[in-house]
């Protein structure tokens, strides 16, 4: 048989073709096109240049990044952020998947985790108005309860250290209820009849968390924590920006590659420098994804073997809707 | 597991006696998941109790759970003059309406074509889009390039392109467009149907739920959205809602930072009760709309999981 060419095949699946261009042509100009624009991180950025034709300048921006001695805080409070982030939304969610699963009164079990979900769906400039609301000098949560009990009022805006708690604990309070919904499809993946003969055969519960839940959840966390370190070096943005606002006195405690590279542009545009953030963050999280991309591939194997009946079960009871 | 889950609960306690540490390790895990549950609706409870709570009350106690003066003054002021959150509503209502409708479109489009096993680039095109979930321009260069190339500056298309599409939904449709049996699609062509009357009058159809998933996250994800609208918006009245509480929040905020560090007491900050209470019209919405949804967020969060 002859072998076919890009123009055989798009004569015999033209409508194949239209129908992917749209999508095709977005992701082309809104993703692709910016990628050139990382060249920036060696130009002196000229507006009236524009992109392509401002001057190079070697790697003088990341001398600039380095030197200062911003670029290395920054990455230090980005991956510390990210991992301690990583670890206690994880190990919530780990933690409430198991009981969840282990609670049997119908009712309790519905309502609870529809509340502990709830959080995953509020914007970030929202969880903003609460932390305000909470931790604010004039009229917080906090301050009006210590002034109820005749205490001094703290003015947490003036206090860094109080602030990669607040992060972290927004930050979990945002995401247990997402990461716990899939741990408790990996636990639930499980074949009933385990469980049950391991009950009968004189399994305490705690045996039967140690044996089976457990082993079952260790795929799932392995690809969640590869997923995570992926993205060691990407700031959340929109949680940083909105739980720390512009308040200068935290930004040594608080300032990640996202927000420092958003306030240089916004507020005095050295454009050079801030690309410069950007091409070190895009290009190291890359690597670091290629670097681990077997380890991810093996265990993503290994997840959708357990989840693969749940997910059956999970589309059966979508198709009955 | 919903007859395993009913045969333990009638079982264990009679057959096998619960041991005092099975009793203990019960008392547990109800009363933190009840804990942990508590203190993901505190802040709501905030919320709602901070905006009924007497502007003068809140500047002299502070916020508290349970409001200390009831008064709806807030709500008064947001709808005796409502031009301005109407008009962040309308903005928001559109871009959620028709940036859903498009991204719809889009993905269901794109997950069938990559879905046809017959279709020679379907790996080639997965790669394409999977791609940009592995490096992308980085804020800086998309900034510059949206605004000096696609002249999105001030653009309502600025809030309706970059959410559009996104790598991780067309995977979860491609599952969902995955099984539908390919039988059905060959024998449609056999009948002599074209590739876009078998999309839109067989796969379509048979898509309800993969369609209410995709385009539930699509419309959450539009309705939360202020950062595109800080990027790209200058003018007030193309503010969605999200992004015009922000700027209301930055005031108040701004004020009451100063008036700390100068150590003034400032009597009576403008507005306390009138961001909470536009906080809560603009979460309202969800709030009410997701239990009844929820399925579908579950199902999308399970199956992207794996594929994710």
């Amino acid at each position: 048989m002859k072998k076919e060419g890009f123009f055989d095949e798009f004569k015999k699946n033209k409508a194949l073709f239209a129908m992917a261009a749209p999508a095709f042509i977005l992701v082309l100009v809104m993703s692709y096109f910016p990628m050139s624009g990382l060249i920036l991180a060696f130009k002196e950025y000229r507006y009236n240049l524009g992109v392509f034709g401002s001057p190079f300048n070697g790697l003088q921006n990341f001398g600039y990044l380095f030197s200062s001695g911003t670029g290395w805080l920054i990455t230090r409070n980005t991956i510390l952020y990210n991992l301690l982030n990583l670890i206690t939304s994880q190990l919530f969610a780990v933690i409430i998947a198991i009981f969840i699963t282990e609670i049997h009164a119908k009712y309790f079990k519905k309502v609870t985790q529809t509340v502990i979900l709830l959080p995953y769906f509020i914007s970030w400039v929202v969880v903003g108005v609460f932390v305000f609301s909470i931790f604010n000098y004039e009229t917080g949560l906090i301050n009006s309860v210590i002034q109820t009990f005749g205490g001094e009022k703290v003015n947490f805006y003036m206090m860094p250290m109080a602030w990669p708690v607040i992060i972290c604990a927004f930050n979990a309070w945002k995401w247990t209820g997402y990461n716990s919904v899939i741990y408790i499809a990996a636990v639930t993946g499980v074949d009933g009849e385990i469980n049950e003969a391991a009950a009968i055969d004189g399994a305490t519960i705690f045996q039967r968390i140690r044996y089976i839940t457990l082993p079952s959840i260790r795929p799932t966390l392995v690809t969640m924590i590869l997923l995570q370190v992926g993205r060691i070096l990407r700031g959340d943005f929109e949680m940083f920006y909105q739980i720390v606002g512009n308040n200068g006195q935290l930004f040594n405690a608080t300032d990640v590659i996202d927000t420092y590279v958003f306030r240089s542009l916004i507020t005095n545009p050295d454009i050079g420098m801030t690309a410069a953030a950007t091409f070190y963050q895009s290009v190291l999280c890359f690597a670091i994804i290629i670097d681990r991309q077997h380890d991810r591939e093996e265990d993503r194997r290994r997840l959708r073997a357990v989840l693969k009946k749940e997910g059956k079960k999970l589309w059966q009871r979508m198709t009955k809707i | 597991m919903a007859k395993n889950d009913k045969d333990m609960m009638e079982s264990a306690p009679r057959k096998i006696k619960l041991s005092a540490s099975s009793k203990a390790f019960y008392v547990i895990c109800y009363g933190i998941v009840l804990l942990v549950a508590v203190v993901c609706l505190i802040p709501f409870l905030l919320l709602l109790s901070g905006s009924v709570t007497a502007e003068q009350w809140i500047s002299f106690h502070g916020f508290s759970l349970i409001p200390g003066e009831f008064s709806l003054e807030a709500y008064g002021i947001i709808f005796k003059t409502p031009e301005r959150i109407l008009r962040a509503y309308g903005v928001s209502i559109f871009i959620t309406a028709a940036g859903t409708l498009l991204g719809l479109l889009l993905t269901t489009m794109t997950a069938y074509v990559i879905s046809r096993k017959d279709f020679k680039y379907r790996n080639w095109l997965s790669f394409f889009f999977y791609f940009t979930t592995l490096f992308n321009g980085g804020m800086v260069s998309t900034y510059i390039f949206y605004i000096q190339y696609l002249h999105l500056k001030d653009n309502m298309l600025a809030l309706i392109l970059p959410g559009m599409f996104n790598v991780f939904y067309l995977l979860i449709m491609r599952t969902f467009v995955n099984n539908v049996p390919f039988s059905l699609i060959e024998s449609a062509k056999l009948d002599g149907a074209g590739e876009w009357r078998i999309l839109f009058t067989i796969v379509i159809p048979l898509l309800k739920s993969g369609l209410a998933t995709i385009g539930l996250f699509l419309a959450l994800g539009y309705w939360n959205d202020w950062y595109n609208a800080m990027l790209y918006m200058s003018t007030e009245t193309k503010y969605p809602l999200q992004y015009m509480l922000y700027s209301i929040q930055q005031q108040t905020q701004a004020l009451s930072r100063i008036a700390a560090q100068a150590g003034i007491q400032v009597q009576n900050l403008p507005s306390n009760s009138l961001k909470l209470a536009m906080a809560v019209v603009a979460t309202g919405p969800i709030v009410i709309v997701y239990p009844f949804v929820q399925k579908y967020f579950i199902a999308g969060i399970t199956i992207g999981s794996v594929k994710g």
